[in-house]
């Protein structure tokens, strides 16, 4: 039996020292009518019978086969670079792998210091004074950011967020989502439109009397790729009484000023999607989430949090800590109801830091700008592409096209191309403007050779014309 | 690995084993880093060095390989933690769910290049839908509280919903019921809900309180969230009362589905009359649990709630898979995580359910059962105290250490530690509150026999233990990495983080 080491004798031994006749006599306390009948439709007919691990094998490399291994360009939070070959052979280990919560400390010292290392690396790249062990996923993390600061600007009291339009719209959504039910409101800042970057303006404006507000999300780099103005954005936010959020990607720390460092005090909160630093694109998950804050902060952080301490003889070890804050403890007054977290992918975080270094990271983030900035330059050849938003970007940019963005990427499909996301798909609830249509957003990483950067940009715009020519012709033949 | 030579790097943090000036990395671009900053503004780059560890490949690997030696886990020790079974994870889930054509799919891939995915998540929506008797699942929740947050904000919805079509009829519905021995998660959900908390208490045989749950019961119930078989290792018998008393009244039922594995391909949660329900796959199914996570948390809903469900979700019709999302279903939620939530996960959950099959999924909890019941006979023939010896216990059952922490002074968290000295993982301890000194154990279906009698014996040295030298208890344990930590210190004195204070 699959997993099932147990022998008949054993099996009937074991009754016999329980007192029972069978098996199912086991199951005679729930009642009888609720029970399942495998012999009727309602039983368990739409599960198959089980399969050999060959067998199922071969039915889950078809179906992996299917979906193939495309030559990739969308980002949009879900970024593709280099994985170090020996960094899932380390993190799989059965150790680690199958390990639960560290609970029992002086058992789980593997996994406790890979936390701690996890929050100091992540501390450092945001120059935050705390990490916690990790969120869900970036979005969910968002939530939990937005959550933390109404909870720690009670100065404020404020419920209401400022929700600049260039965070994610999916980011936006999962927030809403997460805290609507507690009253907090999300206002939208809308974007300047030749830069792609929070309109300050607007933001001014939406402070009518001089409502004060919780905290302010700046998004670095934003949504479109852009850049804000990281520094004049904390510094107005600090000086109404908001706190600010700083929701970022963890490869352009290596080049981009962190959020500790933002204006002349700092964002309070960071928080972000770790799965560029060493998890595979793997259709959005399993991915991590980080958050990071003031020391000042720290109590009001969701999550686990992990401690160095001693033990009974003097020697250093780690343990899970300030637990007065979670939901096993605190119940309804919890900061937050996760539990389980993304332990396994803060491992990959860890190994994936420790293996590239400053150095590496740097050298990473470099390399993206740099085939960025390629890319641009090889589109710009073309008149009909052209760059709503400017090119002062990171490692992703927004193009305008002059034909449809949902046949383009429908063709690029064919030749095994992921050429982008699609933003005039992405109108969420909320969404302020409809200057979107026909742009698509493209992301480049170290992951891309020349060649592929050439043959990209010459398919996207023979696409293009091909189906402007098209769509020309047949508006003169109608 | 020696104790000894584990002990010698015990403080090595991978920080100390840094230098600035090693370049040792073949594993970056070679590019001149000055140069691509030039595309930089200069006000928005970083000016303080990053301070990440400058270490060999060889180095990085060796120090992460010996921490994870000094983890228990599944694959190395018996791991009988009550609530969270810990049973075999099997390799192969691993090895397929990593195939270059999943790893490497965008989640925004056009959906003609994400059919093989998406059949998959498909096939798992119906199979869970199958095994839990419900009329659509979501696979969307990251974890089990995900999945109770999704599963509480469908009932407010759905109140909310029903308030707006019906304003002068509709109660204003401000409370979810909570037993007393339910998990930490259920109460922390429903606030974050924005829901008040009523706790109900349960009775000396481990079922609700029958009477107390129907004093409290009132228009204002929005809902009732339970665990069954409970969280004390026992079935909930009166469940189809709980659940007309609960509907009578307008509530809704949540099914909290830690503990699925006792009852998989026995009893759907769907015919107790639950609304909606979460499954932890990374308990029932198998999937790892990492250190931590990631989990998943998929939920199942009855019709009612049907509109409500958090998006996206795969369809199906002739042209093939295709993604469900708000514009389908307007009431929904919305989303929960960026995509499509631990997709790698869902597919190891997947793999699991292909390799068992249902005839393998009722194996599971006959097992699961057959071992918990075995263990806790054997455990009362050695006159340990049981918390409801009268019960059968589903998979797993509650152990109480009272008599000897009166006797010896000697308490379940020292038990637990002793155990960690002989090669076991402690079962969940102090979990539910209700039962003092309690160990909450749960042996699952992939433990032999040979196994479970290892661990009685175990169990019974160490009382011996206890009542001729006590301090062999409460000194534990000794034979790990480190002796018991003072977690006191640890928060007072917060050491969060190595760079704190250091730059
Ligand atoms: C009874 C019960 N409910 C809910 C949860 C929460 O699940 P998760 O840790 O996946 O969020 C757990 C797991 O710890 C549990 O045991």
């Amino acid at each position: 039996m699959p997993y099932i080491p147990h022998t008949p004798n054993e099996v009937e031994e074991m009754l016999r020292v329980i007192g029972a006749e069978s098996i199912d006599d086991l199951f005679d306390e729930i009642p009888q009518e609720l029970r399942i009948d495998l012999e009727k439709s309602t039983g368990l007919n739409a599960i198959p019978l089980g399969k050999s691990e060959m067998a199922v094998q071969r039915q889950l490399s078809e179906k992996a086969m299917l979906d193939g291994t495309p030559l990739c360009f969308a980002g949009g939070g879900a970024y593709e670079h280099h994985i170090p070959a020996a960094l899932w052979e380390v993190a799989t280990r059965g150790e680690f792998y199958s390990a639960y919560t560290p609970y029992q400390a002086e058992a789980s010292q593997g996994t406790l210091q890979v936390i701690y290392e996890f929050q100091s690396m992540i501390a450092n790249l945001t120059a935050m004074d705390v990490s916690n062990a990790s969120l869900y996923d970036g979005a969910s993390g968002l939530a939990e950011a937005v959550l933390m600061a109404v909870r720690a600007n009670r100065k404020a009291k404020s419920k209401r967020i400022l929700m600049p339009e260039s965070v994610s719209p999916v980011y936006r959504q999962v927030v809403e989502t997460i805290v609507k039910n507690q009253g907090i409101t999300l206002e939208l800042i809308a974007i300047d439109q030749t830069t792609g970057t929070i309109n300050q303006e607007h933001a001014q404006q939406q402070l009518h009397n001089d409502e004060t507000f919780a905290a302010l999300v700046i998004p670095q780099p934003n949504y479109f790729g852009s850049l804000e103005e990281v520094h004049q954005l904390t510094d107005w936010a600090h000086k109404q009484g908001g706190l600010v959020i700083a929701q970022v990607n963890p490869t352009a720390l290596a080049l981009l000023e962190a959020p500790g460092n933002w204006g002349e005090n700092g964002a309070d909160i960071a928080v972000g999607e770790a799965q560029p630093l060493g998890i595979p694109l793997s259709s959005g998950g399993p991915y991590i989430g980080f958050i990071a804050c003031k020391q000042k902060l720290v109590r009001q952080l969701p999550g686990r949090i992990v401690g160095r301490t001693v033990d009974l003889d003097d020697k250093p070890g780690f343990t899970l800590t300030l637990q007065a804050r979670e939901q096993h403890i605190r119940r309804s007054k919890a900061t937050s109801n996760i539990c389980t977290n993304q332990g396994l992918m803060a491992t990959a975080v860890t190994l994936y830091l420790s293996f590239l270094g400053t150095d590496g990271l740097q050298k990473v983030a470099a390399s993206c700008v740099a085939n960025t900035q390629k890319l641009i330059t090889l589109l710009e050849k073309s008149p009909e592409i052209k760059f709503p938003f400017g090119k002062t970007v990171f490692h992703e940019f927004v193009v305008q096209l002059d034909v449809s963005v949902d046949s383009v990427l429908e063709r690029l499909a064919e030749e095994d191309i992921v050429g982008g996301i699609n933003l005039s798909a992405q109108q969420v609830a909320g969404q302020s403007v409809d200057a979107n249509k026909n742009q698509l957003l493209i992301c480049v990483t170290e992951t891309k050779t020349e060649e592929e950067l050439r043959f990209f940009s010459e398919t996207l715009i023979a696409i293009c014309s091909e189906i402007s020519s098209l769509s020309n012709s047949e508006g003169e033949l109608s | 690995m020696s104790k000894r030579i584990i002990e010698q790097n015990a403080e090595t943090l991978i920080f100390e084993l840094s230098d600035q000036n090693r370049r040792s990395s073949s594993l970056a671009p070679d590019i001149d880093v000055n140069d691509a900053c030039n595309n930089l503004p200069e006000h928005l780059q970083r000016k303080k060095k990053l301070q990440l560890p400058q270490v060999g490949e060889l180095q990085v690997v060796r120090h992460y390989t010996r921490l994870s030696q000094k983890n228990f886990s599944i694959d190395t020790h018996f791991y009988p933690l009550g609530s969270c079974t810990m049973k075999y994870n099997p390799r192969v889930c691993n090895t397929l769910a990593q195939l270059p054509g999943f790893t490497a799919r965008h989640p925004m891939a056009h959906s003609s290049m994400s059919q093989g995915v998406m059949s998959c998540l498909f096939d798992l929506q119906t199979l869970l839908m199958e095994a839990t008797g419900m009329k659509q699942v979501s696979l969307t929740p990251m974890a089990g509280a995900q999945g109770e947050f999704a599963g509480i904000a469908m009932i407010r919805a759905y109140h909310d919903h029903n308030k707006e079509l019906q304003p002068d009829k509709e109660p204003e519905r401000s409370e979810i019921i909570v037993p007393d021995a339910a998990h930490g998660t259920n109460p922390a959900t429903a606030v974050m809900c924005g829901y008040k908390v009523k706790e109900i208490p349960t009775n000396d045989q481990g079922d609700i309180d029958i009477d107390a749950l129907e004093k409290i019961i009132g228009p204002q119930t929005a809902g009732i969230m339970l665990t069954n078989p409970s969280t004390l290792g026992v079935f909930e018998r009166k469940i189809k009362l709980i659940a007309d008393m609960i509907h009578k009244a307008g509530g809704l039922l949540y099914y909290d589905g830690a503990n699925l594995n006792a009852i998989l391909g026995k009893v759907k949660p769907g015919d107790m009359g639950f609304d909606v329900i979460h499954m932890n796959l990374h308990k029932t199914f198998s999937t790892p649990h990492g250190g931590g996570g990631p989990g998943s948390g998929p939920i199942g809903v009855s019709e009612r709630l049907q509109p409500f469900v958090p998006v996206p979700i795969v369809g199906h019709n002739e042209q093939g898979y295709y993604w469900i999302t708000e514009k389908e279903l307007p009431l929904s939620i919305g989303r929960l995580s960026a995509w499509m939530g631990n997709v790698g996960i869902l597919l190891r959950a997947y793999i699991y359910a292909l390799l068992l099959g249902r005839n393998g999924m009722v194996r599971v909890a006959d097992f699961a059962t057959l071992n918990a019941n075995y263990l806790l006979k054997r455990l009362m023939a050695a006159n340990f105290e049981m918390a409801f010896p009268e019960r059968r216990a589903s998979h797993e059952f509650i152990l109480t250490l009272r008599k000897e922490a009166k006797e010896y002074g000697t308490t379940a968290m020292d038990f637990a530690k002793r155990l960690l000295d002989y090669g076991y993982h402690a079962p969940t301890t102090y979990f539910p509150l209700l039962v003092p000194e309690c160990f909450l154990i749960e042996p699952t279906e992939t433990e032999s026999r040979d196994d479970l009698d290892a661990f009685v014996e175990t169990l019974i040295k160490i009382r011996d233990e206890a009542e001729q030298s006590p301090n062999l208890l409460k000194d534990a344990p000794f034979e790990l990495p480190v002796r018991r930590l003072d977690d006191v210190k640890a928060a007072r004195e917060l050491d969060l983080n190595f760079y704190y204070s250091k730059c």
